[in-house]
């Protein structure tokens, strides 16, 4: 990745420590979301089991249905890494097309993630009915806001590398610092689905 | 003020309101974040008079208690979010890259969204004393005071967006500072040969990277407790109040240190200049500032001993917090030492500076007798915490900033402030702000609590009560004289030399004010203080080329349309959804727009 980083800055452009601006910019970035998904998942356990009415997370989680968005998305990971391959190696079609697959991915995660809303609001779980209802909407609400910014991401990204200059001479680093975001995104479900899903209240 | 913002332009050709609406220079984005601060400073300035003045004697009836409520809310939120943020924010952004020796920050267009959005989020917190009344909930907004039960009206709504959207410019400031100091830095300046300012503003940034989203998101939440109906910190329903308190001082005591350090890292760049002295001990300076950064996020819960935390956290916040005064006490030694010995220039920015070490002591002291939670539970919502933070700010981040506006003015200006009339200014405030805030020490431990808006006579409080009234007028007084100072300084034609102090820094190696491209070469760095380093080697700058051309960013727009977008989804929150679903369409249209515009 290094080599890459080094390969497409301009040597007018040289920097101090050999990393691409945008490229750390995103690096640090991460670093703030860290703190923003830390505190939501932190939010979460403290009121975990407050409810004092129902529905109960116990009674209302669909694990089956989650646990296949999760492999939905955890893919979308995959066509990312196989993407930033294609633009590194010179094989634009690849790009696109791994793109697009991540694309539809995270589209698929989302509509998951809305007919998992649409049925717990259904059922009678909304933000305001509980403490679950609350920290769950606005912790699983805000992951979802940043997948649909990463799908808006990705489909400027491929949109553009229909252009005649295509992405420019750092492509390579436009979709590797997009795939950081995208990764990052991913990894914070993971920690979500096992907190919220899995371990049990 | 447009005279005053058009003559700050340093290019002629480049001036004119359209140029400052679509700069990208880091120098002019620098100037409009210091003149925008100075006139919220100006604003919560009125606020703290208009303050003092009911308070001058007992029963006072210039406001009611419901407007005295606005006004210290509005008061400590101008001073924090709307002055002395952006004013320190003016000085990094200006001298980041003079003093790192580049020609810009990282992102020039990213820098100029960064003032827009916070320029509107300024407007929004503000415009709410004319659309249904300002936040009234004090300035860290303690639920449940402040859920929907007890505030019904709007003021706190705007306290949520518009907090909200002044993190968002924080945040992206602080990310293109960072980049720029890691990555920009002139040949042969390795970290350990940064001016400590350039530390320091690291340090800030990365607390504010740290804290703020924090803060989002306990914003997020009592915005869905406003108007969704959720229990975040709704007792009874499950919710917890002081998990609010958690989540505020998270990121409030950063915040401290993000107010503070600034003003640290110019004291730190005027007193070797003045006592013609290399920094004493710079590695225990840099490695204070770090450890400040990192101690500054576990100290937080000595905002709330009197809540009943438990006697474990008690003690653990009890000893982080007696932790970080070390460090700070460091500095305090480190500046002694600087001038110890020193053949002191004293100007107005070393008056400023050397009273800024006295007073922030004095702050600093009151705070660690805080860090005891039997001491801090008297003082506990008193007077005399009032004092405290007052020395802290008004003492410290001040002081240190006016030391900063002396000392760098010529370089922004190519004028030298009129030292005589400066010297006035500092003698008012030094005078007004001891006589303001030390009183308030006795007020408080008389027992005078904080934020009430009147009080009975006979309770022993009028005298203390009058004097810091008068200080207050005082400090008005100095502030006006520094205008007048400011206006007349504009007005005479540009003689500064382009090293007026004899400056060891890298911004005193181009010429006062820097052209557009800051340097025409790049001065090589061979030490800390590259140009005394020069001076002793009888090194020249280098020459630059003949016939060289350098590229700079050209003027943007779309940073101005992003920052608009910006507005209307915050207002669209506070009024209807529609204006935030429009919101976001223009600033899609204008990152795509951002993003295909050509930079070369």
């Amino acid at each position: 990745m290094a080599a890459a980083t080094h390969h497409t800055a301009p040597a007018e452009h040289a920097t101090t420590m050999g990393i691409d601006h945008r490229k750390l910019l995103m690096w640090i970035f991460l670093a703030s979301e860290c703190l923003f998904f830390g505190s939501l998942i932190s939010t979460y356990m403290v009121f975990r089991g407050d409810s004092i009415v129902g529905p109960y997370p116990a009674e209302i989680l669909d694990i089956p249905l989650t646990s296949t968005s999760t492999f939905v998305l955890l893919m979308s990971s995959l066509t990312m890494v196989l993407a930033v391959y294609g633009a590194q190696h010179g094989r634009p079609t690849m790009m696109r097309v791994m793109l697009l697959g991540t694309i539809i991915l995270g589209l698929g995660f989302l509509g998951f993630q809305t007919y998992e809303f649409r049925t717990f609001g259904a059922e009678g779980l909304v933000p305001s009915t509980n403490q679950f209802g609350a920290t769950f909407f606005v912790l699983t609400g805000l992951h979802g806001t940043h997948v649909g910014v990463g799908v808006l991401y990705l489909a400027s990204l491929l949109l553009a590398s229909f252009r005649r200059t295509g992405l420019g001479r750092d492509q390579v680093l436009h979709i590797d610092i997009a795939g950081l975001y995208w990764h990052f995104v991913d990894i914070v479900w993971i920690v979500i689905f096992t907190i919220i899903y899995l371990i049990p209240q | 003020m447009a005279t005053a913002v058009g003559a700050l332009a340093h290019t002629e050709e480049h001036s004119g309101l359209w140029s400052w609406l679509t700069t990208v220079d880091h120098k002019k984005i620098g100037a409009l974040y210091g003149i925008t601060g100075f006139l919220f400073f100006l604003l919560g300035g009125a606020e703290a008079v208009a303050i003092r003045t009911q308070l001058a004697v007992p029963n006072g009836t210039v406001v009611d208690a419901a407007r005295f409520n606005e006004l210290f809310t509005m008061h400590a939120l101008t001073m924090i979010f709307l002055a002395i943020m952006p004013m320190g924010a003016a000085f990094f952004n200006y001298f980041i890259p003079l003093q790192i020796g580049a020609r810009d920050v990282a992102f020039p267009r990213l820098n100029a969204l960064s003032y827009w959005v916070f320029l509107s989020g300024a407007v929004i917190l503000t415009s709410s004393f004319f659309l249904g009344g300002a936040p009234d909930g004090g300035w860290f907004a303690y639920v449940p005071l402040t859920g929907k039960q007890y505030s019904p009206g709007t003021g706190l709504d705007f306290y949520v967006v518009g907090l909200m959207v002044l993190g968002l410019s924080s945040l992206l400031a602080s990310l293109n500072f960072a980049v720029t100091i890691i990555n920009m830095r002139a040949p042969g300046m390795t970290l350990m040969r940064m001016p400590v300012y350039m530390w320091i503003a690291l340090v800030v940034a990365f607390l504010l990277i740290l804290s703020l989203p924090v803060l989002t998101v306990g914003l997020i939440q009592l915005l869905f407790d406003r108007k969704f109906g959720t229990n975040f910190f709704t007792p009874g329903s499950g919710g917890d109040p002081i998990l609010w308190q958690h989540i505020f001082w998270i990121f409030g005591h950063p915040e401290v240190y993000v107010l503070i350090l600034p003003a640290m890292g110019i004291v730190s760049e005027v007193l070797p200049v003045m006592s013609r002295k290399p920094l004493f001990g710079y590695s225990a300076i840099v490695f204070a500032s770090a450890s400040i950064g990192v101690l500054g996020f576990g100290v937080w819960a000595h905002h709330m001993f009197t809540t009943g935390l438990g006697t474990v956290p008690q003690v653990v916040f009890s000893a982080s917090t007696m932790a970080i005064g070390v460090p700070t006490g460091i500095k305090i030694f480190n500046w002694l030492g600087t001038m110890y010995g020193g053949n002191i220039r004293f100007v107005t920015a070393t008056y400023f500076a050397v009273a800024f070490i006295a007073t922030f002591t004095i702050g600093g002291i009151s705070g660690v007798m805080h860090a005891s939670p039997s001491v801090d539970a008297q003082h506990q919502d008193s007077y005399f915490v009032v004092a405290h933070l007052h020395y802290v700010l008004f003492g410290g981040a001040i002081m240190g900033i006016f030391s900063g506006i002396f000392y760098w003015f010529p370089k922004m200006t190519g004028r030298l402030l009129d030292e005589a009339t400066g010297k006035l200014t500092f003698w008012l405030m030094f005078v007004g702000l001891n006589l303001t805030f030390f009183p308030m020490h006795f007020l408080g431990l008389a027992g005078m609590p904080r934020r009430i808006y009147t009080y009975d006579a006979g309770l022993g409080w009028e005298t203390w009560n009058f004097v810091a009234t008068i200080g207050a007028y005082t400090i008005a007084a100095s502030v006006l004289v520094f205008v007048v100072n400011f206006l007349m300084t504009m007005r005479k034609p540009r003689t500064a030399p382009d090293n007026p102090w004899d400056g060891a820094t890298l911004e005193w190696a181009t010429s006062s004010p820097p052209p557009e491209h800051d340097f025409d070469v790049i001065p090589p760095v061979h030490d800390r203080d590259p140009l005394w380093y020069m001076r002793d080697h009888n090194i020249a700058m280098p020459a630059p080329p003949e016939h060289q051309h350098i590229h700079m960013p050209p003027p943007s727009y779309f940073p101005l349309i992003m920052g608009l977008g910006v507005a209307m989804m915050a207002i669209g929150v506070l009024s209807t959804f529609a204006i935030t679903a429009l919101g976001i369409v223009v600033v899609i249209y204008s990152t795509w727009g951002w993003v295909l515009e050509p930079t070369d």
